[in-house]
């Protein structure tokens, strides 16, 4: 299936929606990271350049933890965000959506040196793009998975209105279809609204804003309201 | 149930769920055992609602809001915690060795590949020492030279200052352990790169020995090496090893699938990683600190020099016969 949500069932019996992230929000959280990254080699460089040899030794130790374990350090201790993927409100978690462990997180980041071959993450890339999970090598090898964060979204506000029974008996989907063109009005505009409410034309017998006055009158009663 | 009775009914229960959840994910990790005692129940919980609202298909919005504290409740619930110190102990005690044991054909393999292609090399260009120039550029072999060159030895050690051993400390630890690193991942090439690393070091260092040893330049370069040798070139040798076990799963999984295969290798060839980390860190700090020194004298550096490669052979010649479970 073309989708980019998986099913996890947990231990109590029920599946959760997974959100996997693509290569392209990847690419940019990466782009991100890599900038942060030398944009604070660069600036450690011109203030540890004071302090003579000591300083370069310092900034040697502090590019190679920067190089190896940048991303390890904030995807294990931070909720598998490094700052870039909390930008893009993505986050690595083991395959069973799970937080990522420290062995998990070192294989997957230190095989970036096999997905980076043979420039510019071409393997990375094209390893993402055959497998139906978005992995890279390294998070083949890892176990490991990117996915959406998903933020809070505040309740959509349910439009006053009063209640009317279906004139029909609707199956369990089709009364979430109704719910869910409910939710779903604020971000329609008012053309498309009564577009899509004029396909029921057939069953309700109403046509344009009527349509969709109607469709929020059912709506509300099959979720309970009077 | 209607989903506004279910909602009203609820919504105090998801909402001090979320207020536990928001309270475990906040990074200060000093909430109270207290706070948390229900934390298991409300979760179940919320797995029971959000499997009743899947299954009455209450509206989108909802289902979504479930699933997404269900999800993190999920990660909190199984993560693990453990003691970073306990665990770093145990692994240098008993866990490393132990590894190693584990997975004594690689390292095996791994040593082979390193020590002999060293061994061989030195030999070779011993006898023909031209040979040097098939591995370094001339003005590699003139700077090397010089360096080991006992008439100036003394005038460049004197000058060395210890702000010159930290800048080589950071220096080693940038370069050697990244080498480490490398011929791990690489690895994963069906063993290919890990081969390619151990060769490649193998016989750079193979060329330097016996190029000084022909010229007689002993006196100088042996004192220098036999330190931090014992910890970098076994270290070199299970990063191979490592990269070795990488390649080796994925190459033949055996009886289970490849990317099955893959994982379990990766992850038992971790603690081979974590030992060259460990290795190649004693191995700068003895190489800028303590090799390169001009107060000691050549005897003391050959004694510990003996010492250190006695203290890691029977390391993993000893550390941890009866295999921990």
């Amino acid at each position: 299936m073309l989708d980019t949500y998986r099913k996890l069932e947990t231990p109590e019996n029920i599946d959760l929606d997974i959100h996997i992230a693509g290569p392209l929000v990847r690419i940019l959280a990466f782009t991100i990271d890599t900038l942060i990254r030398t944009g604070v080699q660069i600036a450690l460089l011109i203030v540890l350049a004071l302090l003579g040899k000591v300083g370069l030794a310092l900034w040697l130790i502090i590019t190679f933890v920067l190089e190896w374990f940048y991303p390890v350090l904030f995807e294990v201790l931070n909720q598998g965000q490094t700052p870039g993927k909390k930008a893009m409100n993505i986050a690595v978690v083991n395959d069973d959506s799970t937080p990522v462990s420290w062995s998990a997180s070192i294989v997957r980041n230190f095989l970036r040196i096999v997905d980076f071959l043979p420039m510019g993450y071409i393997t990375g890339l094209i390893s993402m793009i055959l497998n139906q999970d978005f992995k890279r090598i390294g998070d083949l090898a890892a176990g490991t998975v990117v996915v959406y964060r998903d933020q809070y979204k505040p309740a959509p506000k349910w439009p006053d209105s009063r209640s009317a029974p279906p004139p029909v008996a609707l199956n369990l989907k089709q009364q979430r279809a109704m719910l869910s063109f409910v939710e779903r009005q604020s971000t329609l505009t008012r053309e498309r609204q009564q577009e899509l409410a004029n396909h029921l034309q057939p069953v309700f017998q109403h046509q344009n804003q009527e349509a969709v006055d109607y469709i929020v009158r059912i709506a509300t009663w099959l979720r309970g309201g009077r | 149930m209607k989903q506004e009775l279910f909602e009203t009914h609820y919504q105090d229960k998801w909402q001090a769920f979320e207020a536990s959840l928001s309270a475990l994910e906040s990074r200060k990790r000093s909430h109270k055992a207290a706070d948390v005692s229900a934390f298991a129940e409300q979760y179940r919980q919320v797995c029971h609602h959000l499997a009743l609202a899947q299954e009455r298909q209450y509206s989108p919005y909802l289902i979504d809001r479930l699933n997404q504290l269900a999800l993190r409740g999920h990660q909190q619930l199984y993560q693990s915690h453990t003691n970073i110190v306990y665990n770093m102990v145990y692994f240098i005690l008993l866990g490393f060795p132990a590894a190693v044991r584990r997975e004594f054909t690689f390292v095996a393999i791994a040593s082979l590949l390193f020590f002999g292609s060293l061994l061989v090399m030195a030999t070779l260009t011993y006898f023909e020492p031209s040979l040097v120039y098939s591995v370094y550029p001339e003005g590699a072999v003139r700077d090397f030279t010089e360096m080991y060159d006992p008439a100036s030895k003394h005038r460049t050690e004197s000058t060395r200052t210890t702000a010159d051993d930290f800048a080589m400390f950071g220096f080693y630890i940038k370069n050697n352990i990244g080498i480490g690193f490398q011929t791990f991942a690489s690895g994963f090439l069906l063993g290919a790169g890990a081969i390619f690393n151990l060769l490649f070091n193998g016989i750079a260092i193979g060329a330097v020995m016996g190029y000084l040893t022909e010229l007689g330049y002993t006196d100088t370069f042996f004192p220098f090496v036999v330190g931090h040798g014992a910890f970098e070139l076994t270290g070199i040798a299970i990063a191979g090893a490592a990269g070795l076990k990488l390649g080796y799963g994925l190459l033949c999984p055996g009886r289970l699938s490849r990317k099955q295969s893959l994982i379990q290798a990766a992850r038992a060839a971790m603690p081979l990683v974590y030992g060259v980390f460990f290795m190649l860190l004693i191995a700068a700090f003895v190489e800028a600190f303590w090799s390169s020194s001009s107060y000691l004298s050549n005897t003391a550096k050959y004694t510990a020099g003996a010492c250190f490669w006695l203290l890691v052979l029977s390391y993993f010649g000893l550390g941890a016969r009866h295999e921990p479970k």
